[in-house]
Formats: C-alpha cells, sequence, structure tokens
C-alpha cells in the first residue's frame, strides 16, 4: 500500500514543526523514511544541503537525527540504565552507569530509576525513557511521533518546555500530533498530511484549530471537538433506576506482578446505561481496577461481581489487543471468544467468521484490504476500530476501556466516543479509564478519580481544578 | 478451491527449489571430491523410488517416524513451545512397546498391537511430564529440558536391554522379540507396516485440530502472541501450550511403538538413527503445516533411503545426504525471513530496528 505520495516536507533549525494527519494519513511513515526505518520508492532527503539515503536508523543518527517512536522500543527484559548504555553505546561500569543515568535524567528534567526494569514500568515511563535516549544521544533534530499521547498534562506541559529549550538550542523537532491545541500553542509551523500528501502547511500563528482539523478531514467539517458538559448530568438520575451490573466492595487487586497492592478498598456499583470514566495519572491503580472488572486481573480481596458477558479494550493495541501477524479474522476470533456464532461445540466455522469480520470492517469503517490482511498492516487507527467492533460483537453487559483512544485523531477519537455512549445507551455498563482529563470530563456520565490506589468519586459539578487536585492525591475538603 | 491450490503451490515451491538446490549441490560436492556424483545420484533414486519394493519398504518405512515426530514438534512449536525431546520420547515409546509386546503374548492381534501403541504415546507424553512440570513450576525452559532428557532415555535403554527387559539367553544388549501378535500388519510383499496409516491418519487429524477447532486456533494465537491471547481471548496460554507439549511427546512415543511393532520387533540401543532430530528438520521444511510434514516426511525418508543405497551401491559415504538435509532446511529459513522481511510491516521493521 503506498503511504506516501509525493509529499515535501522541510524543517528549519531552532524550530519546532507540527505534522498533523489522520489515523493512516502517512505521518509516522515520512518520520521513518526520515529515520531511516523505510525506504522510499521515489524522492531525497536533505540534511544541511545534503542528500542523504538513510539505510539504517544507525545512519540516521549519526546525522544527529534521533526518533522517540510511538510505541516503545526498549528491551523489556533490561533495566533502564542498561537500555541507555545499550542505545548511547555507555560503557556499563554499574555504579558510574546508574550516577550518569540519574545525572542526565535530572538534567532533562524527565526522571527515571536506572534499576527499573523497563517491563516494569507504565507506558509513560517507558516513552519517557525513549525521550531520555533520543535527547541524551545529542541529536539535533528530534522526530517525535504523539509523545505526550500517555502523559499526564503536568508531565507532557514539562516535556513541551524541554521541547522549546531544546529547539531554543538550535535543535530541530518534529513533533507528530493530534492534539490541536498542542499543535498551535507549541510549533512554530505546521504542516497537515492527508492520504500520504501535503494538504496544508505554514506558520502555526496563521492556523486556529477549526482550520486544521478542516485540512485534516478534508471535508470541511468542523473538528469534531467533543462537547463540554458539565460532571453529573440528568441521566445518572435515570440510570438510578436500572439493573446493576458491577458491583465491587472492598475491593483490593494487586498489581500483575503481584509486587504490591494496586487498588485498596475500592467500592463501587455500575448500572445498566451508565458511563463511568475514571481519571487518573498513569500508575496509580487504575489500570488493575480495570483488568479485574474485565476478569484480566484476579481479585485479591473484597467482593466484585461482573455480569457476564465483558469485553475488554486494553490499552496497547498491538501486545494485547491484537496479535499482529495474525489476520483480522483471527483477531476477531480471538477477541469475541468462545461465545462466537461461529463456534459451535469445539468446532470453528472460519467461512462464517471471516464473512462477519468483512461485515464490521464495512461497518466500523475500518480502512484494511480485507478480512484476510495481517492486523500488522492497519494503522493504529484502524486497529482500534478492529479492538471495538469486536468488543461490541460480544454484545457485551459490561465494557471495560482502557485509554481507548491513546494516539487516535480527533475524527477517530469521536468515533470512539460515539461507539462507546451508543453501547451505553443500548444498555451497557461502560467503565473507561483515560488519561486525558479532557477526554474524562467529555464521556464521564460519572466521574472517579483513582491516585495512589483509592477510587474517589467525583462529586456533582467539581471544577477542572478540583478534578486536577483529587488526581494529584490532594484531599478536597 | 483453485484459491487454496495456489496458496499450497506456492507454499511448497520454496522447499521444492530448496531440495533441488541442495541435490544439485549435493552432486557438484560429489563431483569436487572426486566421486562419480551421476553414479551417486543414480544410486541414490534407484534405492529410494526404483522400485515399488523400494518406495514401501525403505522410503515409506523410514517416513513413518519422521513424521509423527514431526508433526508433535510443529504443534508444539505452533504453541510456542520448542520440543527438541523428539528422540527421548521416541526411546520412551519404544521401551513400552516392547515391555507391551512381549507381556501380551497370546492375546488377541486386534488388542496386542493397538494396546502396544497406545502404550508407547502414553509412555511418549509421561516422558514429556517432566519437562512440563518444570515449566510450568519453575519456568525451565523446555529447550533445556526436553534436550537432556534425550541422554536420560537413551541410557535407560542401555539399561533396560542389559538389565531387566535383556533377552532370555542374557547374550545381547536386547529385548526379547516381542509377540507376533503384537506386530502391526504388513502389506503384502513389502515391508511397509501399518504405521503408515497412523502417521496420515495422525496428520490429517493435526490438521483439522489446527484449522478447524477453537483448540487448534488457542495453539496459534498462544504461539504468535500469548500476551494477546490471554488478554484479549481469555486463553489460557500456559495449559494450552502444556496440552500441546504432552501431545509432542505422545506423538513421538507412538512413532517408538510403530518403529518397535513394525520394523524392529525388539528394543536395542540405536534404534533409532537420530529420527527425533531430523524431524525436526521435517517439521520445519514443511514450515509446520501437517499435510506439508507427510510430504516432507517422504522426502526425507526418501534422502535416507536413498543415502543408504548410495553407500552400498556407489560406495559415497551416506552422511553426504545430511548435507543436502541442512542446505534444505537453511534455503527454507532464508526464504522464510526474506520473505517477512518483504512484507515487513511497520511494526516489525521497527522491532527489528529496535
Amino acid at each position: 500500500m503506498q503511504a506516501l505520495r509525493g509529499a515535501d516536507f522541510t524543517l528549519a533549525p531552532g524550530e519546532v514543526h507540527a505534522l498533523l494527519g489522520e489515523n493512516g494519513a502517512g505521518k509516522t511513515t515520512l518520520m521513518h523514511v526520515a529515520y531511516g526505518l523505510v525506504r522510499p520508492d521515489a524522492g531525497t532527503i536533505h540534511v544541511d544541503g545534503v542528500a542523504h539515503a538513510f539505510r539504517t536508523p544507525r545512519a540516521a543518527r549519526a546525522a544527529g537525527i534521533g526518533l522517540v517512536p510511538q510505541h516503545p522500543l526498549a528491551i523489556p527484559t533490561l533495566t533502564v540504565a542498561e537500555n541507555l548504555a545499550l542505545a548511547l553505546d555507555w560503557p556499563v561500569a554499574p555504579g558510574a552507569l546508574a550516577a550518569r543515568v540519574r545525572e542526565e535524567t535530572a538534567r532533562l528534567e524527565l526522571p527515571l530509576e536506572p534499576a527499573a526494569r523497563v517491563e516494569a514500568l507504565p507506558v509513560a515511563l517507558q516513552q519517557r525513557l525513549e525521550i531520555v535516549k533520543a535527547l541524551a544521544g545529542r541529536a539535533r533534530v528530534l522526530l517525535l511521533d504523539e509523545p505526550t499521547a500517555v502523559l499526564a498534562p503536568v508531565e507532557a506541559e514539562a516535556l513541551m518546555r524541554r521541547v522549546r529549550a531544546f529547539a531554543a538550542g538550535g535543535g530541530s523537532v518534529v513533533l507528530i500530533t493530534h492534539k490541536l491545541e498542542e499543535a498551535l500553542g507549541w510549533s512554530d509551523r505546521v504542516t497537515v498530511l492527508r492520504r500520504g500528501a501535503v494538504v496544508a502547511s505554514g506558520a502555526a500563528s496563521a492556523f486556529d484549530a477549526p482550520a486544521l482539523a478542516a485540512a485534516m478531514v478534508g471535508s470541511g467539517a468542523a473538528a469534531p471537538r467533543a462537547d463540554e458538559r458539565t460532571v453529573g448530568r440528568a441521566d445518572v438520575a435515570a440510570a438510578a433506576a436500572a439493573t446493576i451490573l458491577v458491583r465491587a466492595a472492598h475491593l483490593e487487586v494487586e498489581r500483575e506482578d503481584g509486587s504490591a497492592l494496586a487498588v485498596r478498598e475500592a467500592s463501587f456499583e455500575l448500572r445498566a446505561g451508565e458511563i463511568a470514566a475514571v481519571a487518573a495519572v498513569e500508575g496509580n491503580g487504575q489500570r488493575e481496577l480495570l483488568r479485574a472488572v474485565a476478569g484480566v486481573l484476579p481479585v485479591w480481596r473484597g467482593m466484585l461481581e461482573v455480569a457476564p458477558p465483558v469485553a475488554f479494550i486494553p490499552e496497547d493495541r498491538t501486545t494485547e489487543g491484537l496479535i499482529p501477524a495474525l489476520d483480522l479474522t483471527a483477531n476477531v476470533v480471538l477477541g469475541v471468544g468462545r461465545a462466537a456464532p461461529w463456534v459451535r461445540g469445539f468446532r470453528l466455522l472460519w467461512p462464517q467468521a471471516r464473512a462477519r469480520t468483512g461485515e464490521l470492517i464495512a461497518q466500523f469503517g475500518v480502512r484494511a484490504a480485507g478480512p484476510s490482511a495481517p492486523a500488522s498492516s492497519l494503522s493504529g487507527g484502524n486497529q482500534q476500530k478492529v479492538v471495538i467492533a469486536r468488543a461490541l460483537e460480544r454484545h457485551p453487559r459490561v465494557l471495560v476501556a482502557e485509554n481507548p483512544t491513546r494516539g487516535l485523531d480527533v475524527a477517530a477519537t469521536a468515533a470512539v466516543h460515539e461507539r462507546l455512549r451508543a453501547a451505553a445507551a443500548a444498555g451497557c455498563a461502560v467503565l473507561v479509564h483515560s488519561s486525558d482529563l479532557d477526554e474524562v470530563v467529555a464521556l464521564g456520565g460519572r466521574l472517579f478519580v483513582m491516585s495512589g490506589g483509592t477510587l474517589r468519586a467525583v462529586g456533582d459539578g467539581a471544577t477542572r481544578a478540583e478534578i486536577g487536585a483529587l488526581m494529584a492525591g490532594v484531599r478536597v475538603a | 478451491m483453485s484459491e487454496r491450490l495456489a496458496t499450497l503451490a506456492k507454499a511448497l515451491a520454496a522447499p521444492a527449489a530448496a531440495l533441488a538446490l541442495g541435490l544439485v549441490l549435493l552432486a557438484a560436492g560429489l563431483a569436487a571430491a572426486g566421486y562419480d556424483a551421476r553414479a551417486g545420484l543414480a544410486a541414490m533414486a534407484d534405492g529410494a523410488f526404483g522400485s515399488w519394493y523400494a518406495f514401501t519398504s525403505a522410503t515409506l518405512v523410514r517416513a513413518v517416524p519422521l513424521v509423527l515426530i514431526g508433526l508433535g514438534f510443529a504443534l508444539a512449536l505452533r504453541a510456542g513451545a520448542l520440543n527438541i525431546g523428539g528422540e527421548g520420547q521416541f526411546l520412551a515409546g519404544a521401551i513400552a512397546a516392547a515391555w507391551l509386546g512381549v507381556a501380551l503374548d497370546g492375546w488377541p492381534s486386534v488388542l496386542a498391537a493397538p494396546l502396544g501403541l497406545l502404550g508407547a504415546a502414553l509412555a511418549g507424553a509421561l516422558w514429556m511430564a517432566l519437562p512440563v512440570l518444570l515449566r510450568a513450576r519453575y519456568g525451565v525452559l523446555e529447550v533445556i529440558s526436553t534436550l537432556l532428557l534425550n541422554f536420560v532415555a537413551e541410557a535407560l535403554v542401555s539399561l533396560m536391554v542389559t538389565g531387566p527387559m535383556q533377552e532370555p539367553t542374557h547374550v545381547y544388549p536386547q529385548s526379547a522379540p516381542i509377540a507376533a501378535a503384537a506386530r502391526l500388519p504388513l502389506l503384502p510383499g513389502t515391508r511397509l507396516h501399518l504405521g503408515v496409516g497412523v502417521a496420515i491418519a495422525a496428520a490429517a487429524a493435526l490438521a483439522f485440530v489446527l484449522r478447524q477447532t477453537w483448540w487448534g486456533f488457542a495453539v496459534t494465537a498462544t504461539g504468535a502472541g500469548a500476551r494477546a491471547a490471554r488478554v484479549s481471548g481469555g486463553i489460557r496460554t500456559a495449559r494450552v501450550s502444556a496440552v500441546a507439549l504432552l501431545l509432542a511427546g505422545g506423538l513421538a512415543g507412538l512413532a517408538g511403538g510403530t518403529e518397535v511393532g513394525g520394523v524392529a520387533y525388539a528394543l536395542y540401543p540405536n534404534l533409532s538413527p537420530g529420527y527425533g532430530f531430523t524431524a525436526i528438520a521435517v517439521a520445519l521444511l514443511a514450515r509446520l503445516d501437517p499435510l506439508g510434514i507427510v510430504a516432507s516426511g517422504v522426502l526425507f525418508g526418501a534422502l535416507e533411503a536413498g543415502a543408504q543405497a548410495m553407500q552400498r551401491d556407489a560406495g559415497i559415504p551416506s552422511v553426504a545426504v545430511y548435507v543436502v538435509e541442512a542446505l534444505a532446511i537453511l534455503l527454507v529459513l532464508v526464504a522464510d525471513a526474506a520473505a517477512r522481511r518483504r512484507q515487513g510491516t511497520m511494526a516489525g521493521v521497527s522491532e527489528a530496528a529496535a
């Protein structure tokens, strides 16, 4: 498939250049070409006026280009320090290495524990490691692929400040993002890609959010911004009469590795037709809470009753949601499970599954070659559509979604929100976590906040500042 | 249907080309070493396919254990587990079959022969039980445990045929011959035994399980992405791998049973000329496809039979054929890797670069 068609892109010294576009527009591909991961069929790359044809990332790094990938690529079984030593050719003298890592991460204001094993880190910290890798490598050109997608607002702002400082020092930054405000607020120039071609480019000051959104979706449609809602809506009262589908009392859940208690004494109920959103910064127990409800993690102590069937939308599409090497049919079969109509006793009727997958592809507007296309051939947004389509195909009474719009563009985000609302309207209890406060507020019928493993319901009419304070673990009197 | 034929042809093209290239290289090597390559290859072809008797009694007889063990290896590897212990499980099955073959003297053949095979399969699975337990309990890599148990099995065979199972005269290091009732029926006029039917049935059954059943899908999902299989599919991947490994052991044990019941009629050291290892090559050449394993098993059976004929008739050491086998595997692996690289998805490319 052709991902880029004659795309021109220039990056000046000292500039932050935002690269926008819908999922599958070719943003990541363009950056992978610049980083030597993908070879272009035609066209050239010039660095400081010299033509380069990077055949490997090593060659790109030698030319001063650093990439922070969308999905962290560190070696999971090694520690933070070992990964940095490996990436940056630092000598591996245990004491000195740890000290150097501490010093470097402190200088970059991106603290990381040198001895932590990468696989034990939350996604946000794994991504931080990638950023440290690129910045500590003395790169002059930084390619950031949706760097703030999994960061808490405070962390994202700190990172953007760091990016500006890097540019002020003469460095150049490409910032791939879906957040229009982020592009407009922090970059000097913006370029919008659509279906592999540049459709808009210019100074950031020349654009506003609606104009960028229009360029991205290409139809001149206004940006499908999620409408602002005040917390505590009228339909909460209506839901009170509905059936209780999830009931938890004094629920405690351990971390997946069993190292510590992640959820403490959580008590709540979810009713049919209700959306409950959990706002929390990475690593505060919301992951374990959602996974316990989804039946993926065991209950450590306390009571948890969940009405089956439950469907789960995991945060990490490529390692937990989908099996990239298998085709879409197989991935749908995986997610729908044994209760699917194509499972008869021990038999699995592939033709039926394939036909239904084809229907789902059409119904959810998945851009894919067909039901037999490998999941790895889809862009992130289209992969997420498959994950959601098959979750709903379980006809769940309880739907659990972890950061369901991570890394998705505005249109795909709105589509996901629409699906979640539709599921609730159809009588499902929907439990969502998002690390984006805007999303939580936009979605939530009921709002919960988790910090330090403790779940708190947010009262009606809470302000954003109050919610933010709760997320940060500050008790509001 | 024609689409399926096309994919099948595509799947067979690389292994066939690899084997052909391996034979060409063998001929070149033989010529370079001063042998009469033409006579050597002619002797090989003759020994493997030259007559109905050669094809059934030399080629197919050797193919039976290769196919059975290869099927087990493929099943386990598809479930993400690497069983290097086919040789040991084969021997465990052979011990059981030899013991039952003697013990069931006087039983009717319709019972004795199947019981011998069943016992052999159970013994092979039992031999796998320890690696499965070690993997489940302590995370011991099955690659290592199954490999090491090969040596234990060899030692056990030696112990048995010089101790408790030694033939009555206590002269030769082998067991007493098994009862006539425990022997597998032969195809008239040949040495081809019922094991060939067992192997084909096993391949057909495995192809059905992998393609048409939920458990077969669970195996594929476990091997292709265990974490997603657990989180998104609710598949108990540890259990799937364990069952696949036990079945692999059972199939290798069954091969030991057909070898004792159909060919050797007794237990003795060196019963297997390395079937357990050659079967890995058979499975890899067929890219773990059950029906492909039947085809590649017959090819390897032909190579082994041809090698014996080449040594006998042309005076060329039979080990030369192992070069062909190894080359064919290497070429298939390289072709696979190249194909993966060509269709290299973004994720795959990034991972390779990490």
